[in-house]
């Protein structure tokens, strides 16, 4: 188990290596001088921008060898320093992200885990059931090929403009103020639903054809037929696929947070839900290069955390990666 | 004898190619699509960006996809963009392609450190959302076309591709052919070439058509975000206007709803394709 985890952490912490690196390499050594776009925006006289120019070069650390404004990036990174918003002048970008975190995992954690499970149970039992496979496969499909955004558009307009049933902008309305009360609450689940049932949606669909599958490659395996011949009654050859089935399904989670990041960014965008996605938004609108870093480097870390989470739910689910003999 | 085989390999192929439905439903929508593309910007009476009819009407015979709040025809506006969705999904997907068999082949085939540092390298960008450093790499290109686009998304795509196919790689350079082949004396690239990735082209292919459709939808996440092609239109672009100028609070269904529909017509579509294909290169998947 220690050379299993200790193998996949090395990893991790690489991967956090190479992702800070990029994050600092990208503003420095791309064409184009973010320094003079953003003096450009702003469109001053020529005595001005070269103040301007001072300062923000200055704000950059670019005044000093490279080594040592690598060297500045990891240490300001460490104290939490992630620069100041251009949006939001003069906040910092840590304070903005922090603010938006909260609203991420509040839609997030229930899609994933919800779209999972349900989509892990009914795939199970669409497998080999004609009639369910024959309605499931194709919706499945259809879910998991729609963009994030199309389908958070179409509830959107459907559930929101049209029956005029859920609100379409924001984390809560505007005419309430956050505090603890039942209105309060019931406000923020008002909003909260469809964001959350557009990620689920779409997830779904991946999660109960991946089950499908995976059952279908099971029931047709060596012990499974073993079992058959031996009179064992189905559902118990059926639970034995399914304990089988879930160990690619949760590395299949893994793998897919990539997609689920991309897909969170895009519906918060339809529902201007105020988290990481939206301030993504907002950061390219106003050319806030430091936010835009900031909300890469959060993601970074929360990819990381979940995978984490998920190789030590693999270790708890697959006693072989226990006895450590599995090596990947 | 030699000669017979690949000839009778091929009818089979195509028998079986023309009864699968979902074949034969997948290629069609994704033809359409091509056919479209290629016409579609010629049916287009207006410029995509320009301002030609009444502001914010409904379809009409004149506009068939009605106009968007500042008069631009979102039939043109489809075409044009349909078009570049298409060229990023074929160009990126192909660069993904590529750069995933390049890396897959030289991994497996080769094994011992060279595996280990590429095997890491690749589960190190896995981990890495592509979106977060596509968004990243977007906002500081200062002018963005539709190549460089594709080429960032090709460059950001391939690490599961190279995995997959670093494990076919594995399980075939075992096989008694391929200690043949060695045994000639032929070079690693020859074996490589006529041993190993002709045995691995049904999987390959499947490999493209889903680099294919994650670039389509990289791309049209990006577009949405307002990191598209600064010039030129797209589909995502279109979507990224319509939720910008509040056409979901205005109702304008007209505007928000083809672009989205037509990319998740080519992504199920590329989806329906694949599963088609594997049924047609795996015997046990086939339906009785």
């Amino acid at each position: 188990m220690g050379r299993y985890l200790g193998r996949k952490l090395l990893i991790y912490a690489l991967t956090f290596f190479l992702a800070v690196t990029i994050d600092w390499m990208i503003p420095r050594f791309m064409p184009g001088d973010p320094v003079s776009i953003m003096i450009a925006r702003i469109g001053t006289r020529p005595e001005a921008a070269a103040v301007l120019r001072g300062y923000f070069i200055k704000a950059f650390g670019l005044d000093v060898p490279l080594w040592q404004q690598y060297l500045n990036f990891w240490s300001a990174l460490f104290h939490g320093d992630l620069g100041v918003s251009i949006w939001l002048y003069p906040q910092p970008v840590i304070k903005i992200i922090q603010r938006a975190i909260p609203y991420d995992l509040f839609i997030l954690l229930p899609a994933i885990l919800l779209s999972w499970f349900a989509g892990n149970q009914v795939g199970a039992l669409a497998a080999r059931a004609r009639w369910l496979d024959n309605t499931i496969l194709p919706l499945g499909y259809l879910l998991t090929a729609t963009p994030y955004m199309w389908l958070a558009i179409v509830l959107a307009w459907s559930l929101g403009n049209v029956a005029g049933v859920f609100p379409i902008a924001g984390a809560y309305s505007f005419a309430i103020r956050p505090h603890l009360s039942l209105r309060f609450i019931l406000d923020l689940f008002h909003h909260w639903f469809l964001p959350f049932l557009s990620l689920f949606l779409v997830m779904f669909g991946g999660w109960a054809i991946g089950m499908r599958n995976m059952i279908i490659y099971e029931l047709e395996s060596d012990y499974s037929r073993y079992l058959e011949a031996l009179g064992t009654p189905q559902k118990l050859i059926r639970k034995y696929a399914f304990r089988n089935a879930m160990l690619p399904q949760i590395t299949g989670l893994a793998l897919q947070l990539g997609g689920i990041v991309a897909g969170a960014v895009a519906t918060e965008v339809v529902f201007a839900y105020p988290g990481i996605g939206y301030i993504i938004l907002n950061a390219v609108q106003n050319q806030d290069y430091f936010l835009l870093q900031g909300c890469f480097l959060f993601i970074i870390i929360g990819v990381l955390l979940a995978n984490f989470l998920i190789d030590l739910v693999y270790v708890i689910v697959d006693p072989r990666t226990r006895l450590g003999m599995t090596g990947e | 004898m030699a000669q017979e085989q690949p000839k009778k390999v091929r009818s089979e192929f195509i028998y079986f190619a023309w009864k699968n439905v979902k074949l034969r439903i997948g290629v069609s929508v994704l033809l359409a699509f091509v056919l479209f593309s290629i016409i579609g910007p010629f049916l287009a009476k207006y410029d995509p960006l320009e301002y030609v009819g009444p502001m914010g009407a409904p379809p009409s015979r004149e506009f068939w996809f009605g106009t968007t709040t500042f008069g631009q025809d979102v039939f043109s506006q489809f075409a044009h963009g349909t078009r570049s969705t298409l060229i990023v999904g074929l160009l990126g997907g192909s660069l993904g392609t590529l750069i995933g068999i390049l890396v897959g082949l030289i991994a497996g085939y080769r094994g011992g450190l060279l595996d280990e540092f590429l095997n890491m390298i690749t589960n190190i960008i896995l981990i890495i959302p592509t979106l977060a450093v596509l968004i990243i790499i977007a906002a500081y290109l200062s002018v963005r076309g539709i190549l460089t686009e594709s080429v960032f998304i090709g460059l950001t795509a391939w690490p599961w591709a190279a995995r997959a196919i670093r494990a076919q790689t594995f399980s075939l350079r075992v096989r008694e052919f391929v200690d043949l082949a060695r045994m000639t004396g032929r070079s690693s690239l020859r074996i490589v070439l006529t041993e190993i990735a002709p045995n691995m082209m049904s999987y390959l292919l499947l490999v493209f058509i889903l680099q294919f459709g994650g670039a389509v939808l990289n791309a049209a996440t990006l577009d949405f975000i307002g990191l598209g092609p600064t010039k030129g239109m797209s589909l995502g672009l279109i979507m990224n206007n319509a939720v910008l100028w509040a056409a979901l609070q205005l109702g304008m269904w007209w505007w928000l709803l083809p672009s989205g529909a037509a990319i998740a017509a080519i992504v199920g579509a590329l989806y329906i394709t694949n599963v088609g294909l594997d049924e047609i290169f795996n015997p046990k998947l086939r339906e009785m």
